[in-house]
């Protein structure tokens, strides 16, 4: 433990001596400030040297010059943020100070710098803390600053650890239980204790539950305020239902408004567990929907009726007309805003109310206002069904163009990610989409370019129906020379390259696009993409010399090859020193099959005798329409490790041959040449047999793990292959059991190929943890132990109870509600009385008394 | 409940700040950089709403009202109601109003721990406390009251050190 080094008798002399020549020449905080307003260039320096000033002054014996060092420093700390861990010494000795003025300085310091994590000294605190949270009790000294115990109260709600919380506790009961100007004051720090320190629940849920019912309205207030905190996500409100009864009382008697939002933010946590409750509450809420002239308590009601009562259709009416009241105030942003919001929580029990307001909403997202856009586009996204996802999403694009880049991006970001949900759920008509995501590229401030890109491949994948219009949209994109400047597009030229190369069979002229794919400005394009683009125009030369050679297509015919291959040679060679590996190696595949093909046309007269060259492109070309399928995110973890392969091995021992081999590649390295410079067809033939080598083993790679892929041809021979194309209908889920509306849908949904269901593992799994973390809070836990006398299991299983007799006819439960009614105010005036007994204990017994009012609540709930 | 409490000059320069859950200092340094760029950027007549997830946590927002050279800004969650904050900082303007007399951003600045006391008896611990603003003042007249009072009897105070030496 740090302790405060006792002056030395020798150097005393000198030291107050210093210290009186400081506190002569000390300037003030307002000096301070004033020479830091005179001249803001020179701030730093100025507060440096405030800084040693500072140091210097705050050891002085002398508390006047000490506590203005403090207060200087506290005040640098606050808005300079200067560290003042360094004082932290001196603020505790300046705590038991008997100027009120010095002790309130002392505590501001303490409260803006003290906290667990940054200062070990808080222990030392607890006894002053102790001694002024008490003093109005003890010391005689109370008449002249009854105020004292606030400020213990205010250090204890920012600083505490759950250490002094749970030493100070028991100093909290008595100012809890006397009506007095600190008694809110001491209700608020009580919940942060409890939440800092939930051993201390025993002691201080009693108390704090009997604030409910105080004759101090502002009591009332903060024990409200109090128990909304303590029942807030993500705490568990669970532990609170008993308290049910209070809250109502509350509810109904307050004539505040601040008290009523905040029991109505409770009763919304309790309802959802409790749904009886909301039969009860559904009456003075209405009222004050349809009487209250506080909007704060208007909107409160609104949020409560939309958020947990929704099967209360008159409340639901009403509530619903003052959104729309809110929606229509045009001079008020503030209630435009909260009524997109309050739109928003209807989705997606009463779409037709939101789409009742579509048109307000629309305008919205065009207001000069950044918040009101946000709400907008965040009710947009949540009216958006399957039926008018075309509707809205052009609408959004169109927004998109017209509004700044943060915005736009924001637009396409959500149409994005709401769109490709659930494998597509929301798209019906792929075409539309894949030509919006076209538009969404083109838009000038767009950074999604990786999303975009990313979902162009995935729909090539997933959906056939979706490639001949996914091929149109890349020649859009590919034939465009402006978008090759902006780099933000470069994963969608590649993206729209792959899909012309790879799905060229649907493309109208493979030599456009083949112009289009060596365009000179290419040369712009990042390494990555630009080797995409050559292995493209690979696909598609192979593609168009097999059609010429079947005769298949009337687009190829000996002029367009011919034209095909001087374009690639003449632009593509150069490339061929290209210093980039990728692209190099790529650019060299395709020169040797243009010079392969070359042949074709010198024999085009009576055409290759032996049919090698036909064959060698044939082969190739089946090389690369064998379908590419998505792969399952799990698909790695399903391919089990062979035994005998040991992965936990040490591999240091390969180093050696790793060595060996790098050297043996060194010295032959000169002599390697991946293409000889002169090229001749026959040498070119060998290729042949190893690429039919290489497709065979893939043949047995499929076999093998065939599971993983999407089926390439229609007759498929194994059964689970065909479980890969789902029926969309099978598959889907209902959306919201409405089936009438999506028998609109003129167009049949194409199939959207989805893997197994373990693709969102890591989601769920990690929700389930959430559940879990929330049933081992402490404090709920400690709050259930106090509230039902350790008993039941929670509050769950005891209303299991309660609503097995819910069987009762109609009348009956009228009558139990008159007649709970009737004695409620006889009974509150019971329990006051019994609640002064209580208070004459000297250990308050929380467990009994609390279990004891259990049965009050069932009666309420019935 | 409420976050923190921020009166912010229209040059960015921090009037007062009160964090209701403890920030070091380098943090309250971004919170209040990123709280001035996102302000200052906003038009006149628009919402007094912003978003304020990425300083405060999810589901936060913030309030704010810009007076004359100053941004008054109250940081709150899911537990407060959005006009009630509105209000609440109406309440505050209104002590400060009748505390200073029209009050001024140089009335703000002198008054560091005034200001520290006014809101104290406001809110404590990020729970409101008191909105009435004829209340807050006439506490904090008190509490001035007496700390003057107490000052001029203990013009030779008892030696800390002495207390401490022991």
């Amino acid at each position: 433990m740090a302790s405060p080094p006792p002056l030395p008798s020798s150097t005393s002399v000198l030291s107050s001596a210093s210290s009186l020549a400081d506190s002569l020449f000390q300037r003030s905080l307002d000096d301070l400030i004033k020479s830091l307003r005179s001249d803001p260039s020179s701030e730093p320096s100025i507060i440096a040297r405030s800084l040693s000033e500072i140091r210097r002054e705050i050891r002085s014996s002398d508390p006047l010059t000490k506590s203005i060092a403090l207060q200087k420093l506290t005040y640098l700390s606050s808005l300079h943020f200067h560290s003042m861990s360094f004082a932290a010494f001196h603020t505790l000795e300046l705590l038991p100070s008997p100027s009120p003025q010095t002790k309130r300085l002392a505590y501001l310091a303490a409260s803006l710098s003290f906290h667990p994590s940054t200062t070990e000294l808080l222990p030392l605190a607890t006894h002053q803390l102790h001694k002024d949270l008490t003093s109005l009790s003890t010391s005689s000294s109370s008449s002249s600053f009854p105020f004292l115990p606030s400020l213990p109260l205010h250090l204890l709600s920012l600083a505490s650890s759950a250490d002094l919380s749970s030493h100070l506790a028991p100093d909290l009961v008595p100012l809890l239980s006397r009506s007095s100007p600190l008694q809110p004051k001491a209700v608020a720090a009580t919940y942060r204790v409890l939440s800092l320190c939930p051993s201390t629940v025993p002691v201080l849920f009693k108390p704090l539950v009997d604030c409910l019912s105080s004759d101090n309205p502002l009591t009332v207030s903060a024990a409200v305020g109090a128990f909304c905190e303590l029942s807030a996500p993500p705490n568990d409100p669970a532990p609170y239902l008993p308290l049910a009864p209070e809250i109502y009382r509350v509810l109904v008697n307050s004539r505040s408004n601040w008290t009523l939002i905040k029991a109505l933010k409770i009763f919304s946590r309790l309802v959802p567990l409790e749904p009886r409750l909301g039969t009860r509450i559904v009456e003075p809420l209405s009222k004050f929907l349809r009487e209250s002239q506080a909007k704060s308590l208007v909107l409160e009601c609104i949020k409560t009726v939309v958020s947990c009562l929704p099967t209360h259709t008159e409340a639901m009416r009403l509530a619903i007309d003052k959104i729309k009241e809110l929606l229509s105030s045009d001079d008020d942003p503030n209630l435009r805003y909260l009524g997109l919001q309050t739109l928003g929580m209807l989705a997606p029990g009463h779409l037709w109310a939101l789409e009742e307001s579509r048109e307000v909403v629309a305008q919205s997202l065009t207001d000069p206002d950044r918040s009101i856009c946000h709400e907008a586009l965040r009710v947009m996204m949540a009216m958006t069904l399957q039926e008018n996802s075309i509707e809205s999403c052009t609408l959004l694009v169109r927004q998109a163009a017209k509004s700044d880049p943060e915005f736009a991006n924001e637009i396409l970001d959500s149409v994005l990610t709401s769109c490709s949900k659930d494998f597509y759920e929301l798209v019906v008509d792929f075409d539309w989409y894949v030509s919006l995501l076209g538009e969404m590229a083109r838009i000038v401030h767009c950074t999604k370019g990786d999303e975009i890109s990313r979902q162009l491949v995935d729909i090539g994948l997933r959906v056939r129906d979706a490639r001949p219009e996914l091929v149109r949209v890349a020649r859009e994109l590919l034939i465009d020379p402006s978008l090759l400047g902006n780099h933000f597009l470069y994963n969608v030229l590649s993206a729209a390259a792959w899909i012309s190369g790879e799905y060229v069979e649907f493309s109208k002229d493979p030599m456009e696009l083949v112009e289009a794919l060596l365009q000179p400005r290419t040369s712009l394009l990042p390494t990555s993409a630009r080797a995409v683009y050559i292995q493209s125009v690979l696909k598609v030369l192979t593609f168009s010399c097999n059609s010429y050679i079947d005769e298949s297509s009337s687009l190829v015919n000996d002029t367009v090859i011919a034209r095909m291959l001087s374009l690639i040679e003449m632009t593509v060679g150069p490339l061929a020193e290209s210093e980039e590996a990728e692209v190099e190696d790529r650019v060299r595949n395709l020169l040797g099959v243009v010079r392969l093909v070359a042949n074709i046309k010198d024999l085009s007269g009576d055409k290759d005798e032996d049919g090698m060259i036909y064959e060698v492109v044939r082969v190739m070309d089946a090389l690369f329409s064998d379908e590419m399928g998505p792969v399952s995110a799990n698909a790695q973890k399903k391919v089990s490790v062979p035994e005998d392969l040991d992965l936990k091995d040490n591999l240091a021992d390969l180093s050696e041959f790793i060595s060996d081999n790098d050297a043996a590649m060194s010295r032959s390295n000169p002599s390697i040449l991946f293409y000889p410079q002169s090229y001749n067809a026959s040498e070119e033939v060998e290729v042949g047999p190893t690429s039919v080598a290489e497709s065979t083993s893939l043949k047995e790679h499929r076999k093998r793990h065939g599971l993983y892929y999407l089926s390439t041809d229609k007759e498929t021979t194994e059964p689970e292959l065909t479980e890969d194309y789902p029926r969309v209908n099978e598959t889907l889920p209902p959306s919201n059991g409405d089936t009438t509306r999506r028998v609109k849908v003129t167009k049949l949904r194409p199939t959207v190929v989805k893997l197994d269901e373990g693709e969102d593992l890591a989601t769920s799994s990690s929700l389930s943890t959430k559940v879990e973390a929330m049933k081992d809070d402490p404090l709920s836990g400690a709050i259930k132990d106090v509230l039902l006398g350790k008993k039941g299991n929670g509050a769950s299983s005891s209303f299991d109870a309660s609503s097995s007799s819910q069987g009762k006819g109609k009348d009956k439960v009228k009558e139990k509600e008159i007649k709970s009614k009737k004695g409620e105010e006889g009974e509150s005036k019971d329990r006051h009385k019994g609640r002064r007994k209580h208070k004459h204990r000297k250990e308050p017994a929380p467990p009994v008394s609390v279990a004891q009012e259990t049965p009050v609540i069932q009666d309420f709930l019935l | 409940m409420i976050r923190a409490v921020m009166v912010i000059s229209t040059q960015g320069k921090p009037r007062l700040l009160k964090f209701y859950e403890f920030q070091p200092p380098e943090k309250q340094q971004e919170i209040v950089r990123y709280v001035y760029g996102a302000l200052s950027e906003r038009p006149e007549n628009v919402s007094n709403f912003v978003d304020a997830d990425s300083v405060f946590g999810q589901g936060t927002r913030l309030v704010y009202k810009h007076m004359a050279t100053l941004y008054i800004v109250f940081a709150f969650d899911s537990s407060e109601n959005e006009l009630a904050m509105l209000d609440l900082i109406q309440v505050f303007v209104q002590t400060l109003d009748k505390c200073f007399k029209n009050v001024c951003e140089l009335d703000v600045i002198f008054n560091f721990n005034k200001l520290h006391t006014i809101l104290d008896e406001m809110i404590l611990g990020g729970q409101v406390i008191e909105t009435n603003s004829d209340q807050i003042l006439k506490h904090v007249d008190d509490i001035a009251r007496i700390e003057k009072s107490s000052s001029t009897t203990s013009l030779v105070p008892k030696s800390i050190s002495a207390r401490f030496g022991r």
